[in-house]
């Protein structure tokens, strides 16, 4: 009886909303937003002049939400890293991966705060143009002048983000460039993981945030030698490194060989100087920090145009997209090939090495190229991996080195090769034609991108190998044998990743009383009342 | 009373459980256990090194039983987890000196047979 009384006013009300809806004022929303919205003296009857102002700024701040999102999406790409890298190693150090991975953003985001940025973008500043850019101000760019042009090496305003930089377009570039530096800093933490002291991963995250990475983003990023290349050397568009195959992964690629080189290998990696497999704890947790990753790689490439304005982006996402699928697909049956059965986590290596190779040409190529530079990372990152296990000897638990390292080579010069000439007119200060690569004409443009590849390979490669060098002398890289084989979780954090059964660290709850004894038993009546 | 230690096929849990409890034997202990008997070595690869499985995933069941039921347990399993394939695990069959419920504090074969079981027999 009182179900139906609630069963009918209920649907009276049901009614009774449907007929409210016939004063909606504007369902469509074809009648909000018009010419009352802009800015003007007289409302509704704008001037020419305040016409032009209002578009001005509404594509400013197009340009500012996307490349504000994007950011956000890479931020979230950190979340796809320590999955990854966690899922990939033991139980045993859980922990501690996930602290390595959360470390490399907290203390690198201070480093960068406090002077990486102003080394990197401090020299960049320019009028606001189609795509958002550091403020006029921030153009202190110190370099050696040779031939009347300044070759930038490192940027000087911007330092804590006061003074000049205290500025909206700044904090947009701020960012947008920390969060691909965090990017950079955080695959190592893979490459290094399960023996890796937290104090020398400190210092090596406070020096790279606030040296090695901005000097080498400075020179392709913030207006540095290798970006004028083509501007006063005529070597196309200079280097082109649309969001960062050689800037970031390279750099991450290059980091892991140097630590790896100081670091050794884990104990039992290698028995009789064969590699063994030691498999990782939880494979779908790598596989969502995969999907993660490829998520937020669209605000990496796509994002990368600092303009919501440049409709170029939907070919951007595309060719991300599907390099990354053709990455998947090609170490998928490669490794079916190669081992009898399809392999996860080479699966996972191969899609990453799509997207690492396509992340330099995604704006300048078309969609076949696309599809066959991804295929060519499917297969180059399994080669890689083998090749640096087996033969460099290097134990890379995620195959970061494959990845990042190999992939990023592949695709700065893949830019060089494949680059088709409809798109980046003006880039860098270039030329008005696209950028064009060595099968469409331009062979300078890779020329360009080799000296790219070098540089970054000289510069990351000895400073950091001199930094993790110092760091073994002084504090030590690594953790004690006893420690490496108990875990980094009961050793150089406080708490471990899975507490509870089964862990090898006692927890003394009832540890108050002295004598723990048991009770006597009373014998209790038969019949189990 | 006998201690009845059974190792059996991971899969055939469902079956040997209602095996069990339908011959009344309800008081029972299982844990998730690996080893290595007549099966063959399996072979899988990781990252494209060889990873070799000597051991493989089993179940174990201790149940502790007074001696009327020793036969009839030892029946329930066997019926239920045989395959006729090699690893379908083995009983072992061992003299128990001493049990003690722990809420109670009775003991043997009182402790052994749970109270449902008691009540239904009196």
């Amino acid at each position: 009886m009182r179900r139906k009384t609630v069963l009918a006013l209920f649907l009276f009300g049901l009614l009774a909303t449907s007929l409210a809806v016939l004063a909606a004022a504007d369902p469509s929303g074809a009648n909000t937003g018009g010419i009352a919205n802009v800015p003007a003296k007289e409302a509704g009857k704008p001037t020419l002049e305040e016409i032009g102002a209002a578009v001005g700024q509404t594509r400013v701040a197009v340009n500012f939400v996307w490349t504000l999102f994007a950011a956000f999406l890479i931020w979230f790409m950190q979340a796809g890293f320590a999955l990854a890298e966690t899922g990939f190693t033991r139980a045993k150090n859980a922990a501690h991966t996930m602290m390595l991975n959360l470390m490399a953003f907290g203390l690198g985001v201070i480093a960068f705060w406090a002077c990486g940025f102003a080394f990197q973008m401090g020299g960049s500043g320019s009028a606001m143009g189609s795509s958002v850019s550091a403020p006029e101000a921030m153009s202190k760019l110190l370099g050696p002048t040779i031939g009347g042009n300044v070759w930038g090496l490192v940027g000087g305003t911007g330092f804590f983000l006061s003074g000049v930089s205290y500025d909206v377009a700044a904090f947009a570039i701020f960012l947008f460039q920390m969060v691909f530096m965090d990017t950079a800093l955080t695959i190592p933490t893979g490459a290094l993981s399960e023996r890796w002291k937290l104090s020398a991963f400190t210092v090596y995250t406070l020096v790279g945030g606030a040296v090695i990475y901005p000097i080498f983003a400075n020179w392709a990023w913030g207006g540095g030698w290798l970006s004028t290349l083509g501007k006063y050397a005529h070597l196309g568009h200079g280097y082109v490194d649309f969001a960062g195959s050689g800037v970031i992964h390279l750099t991450g690629g290059v980091l892991s060989v140097t630590g790896l080189m100081v670091l050794g290998p884990r104990i039992g990696k290698y028995v009789k100087g064969v590699a063994q497999a030691i498999p990782g704890h939880n494979l779908p947790m790598a596989f969502l920090g995969c999907f993660i990753l490829a998520f937020g790689w669209f605000g990496f490439n796509s994002g990368s145009t600092l303009s919501g304005t440049d409709l170029r982006i939907s070919i951007i996402a595309v060719n991300t997209m599907i390099a990354s699928g053709a990455g998947a697909s090609l170490s998928y049956f490669c490794t079916w090939w190669k081992f009898g059965k399809p392999d996860p986590s080479m699966s996972i290596n191969g899609l990453l090495a799509g997207l690492v190779a396509i992340t330099a040409p995604c704006a300048f190529v078309t969609a076949p190229a696309a599809v066959l530079i991804g295929a060519v990372a499917g297969v180059l990152v399994v080669w890689a991996a083998l090749f640096v296990e087996n033969t460099l000897k290097l134990d890379d638990p995620v195959g970061a080195i494959a990845v990042h390292g190999f992939n990023g080579i592949w695709g700065v010069i893949a830019l060089g090769l494949f680059a088709d000439g409809k798109y980046g007119g003006g880039f860098n200060g270039g030329p008005e034609a696209g950028v064009t690569g060595l099968f469409y004409g331009d062979a300078g443009q890779l020329v360009a991108q080799v000296i790219g590849l070098g540089a970054n390979l000289l510069w990351v490669g000895a400073t950091s190998f001199v930094m993790f060098k110092v760091i073994d002398r002084v504090i030590g890289m690594r953790v004690s044998p006893q420690q490496e084989m108990q875990g980094l979780d009961y050793n150089e954090v406080s708490s471990p990743g899975y507490p509870g059964e089964g862990s090898p660290v006692h927890f003394p709850v009832f540890a108050k009383t002295g004598a723990a004894t048991t009770p006597a038993l009373k014998p209790a009546p038969a019949g189990g009342k | 009373m006998k201690m009845i230690t059974a190792i059996i096929r991971p899969e055939k849990l469902e079956e040997v459980k209602a095996a069990l409890f339908e011959a009344e034997v309800e008081g029972l202990t299982i844990s998730r256990v690996s080893g290595h008997g007549g099966e063959k070595t399996v072979m899988e690869s990781y990252r494209g090194h060889p990873l070799v499985y000597e051991f493989h995933d089993k179940v174990r069941f201790d149940i502790g039983v007074s001696e009327p039921f020793v036969e009839i347990t030892i029946d329930a399993i066997v019926k239920a987890a045989r395959t006729g394939e090699v690893g379908d695990g083995k009983i072992f069959v061992t003299n128990l000196e001493r049990v003690v419920r722990i809420r109670t504090g009775e003991t043997d074969r009182e402790a052994v047979t749970p109270v449902t079981v008691l009540q239904k027999t009196r």
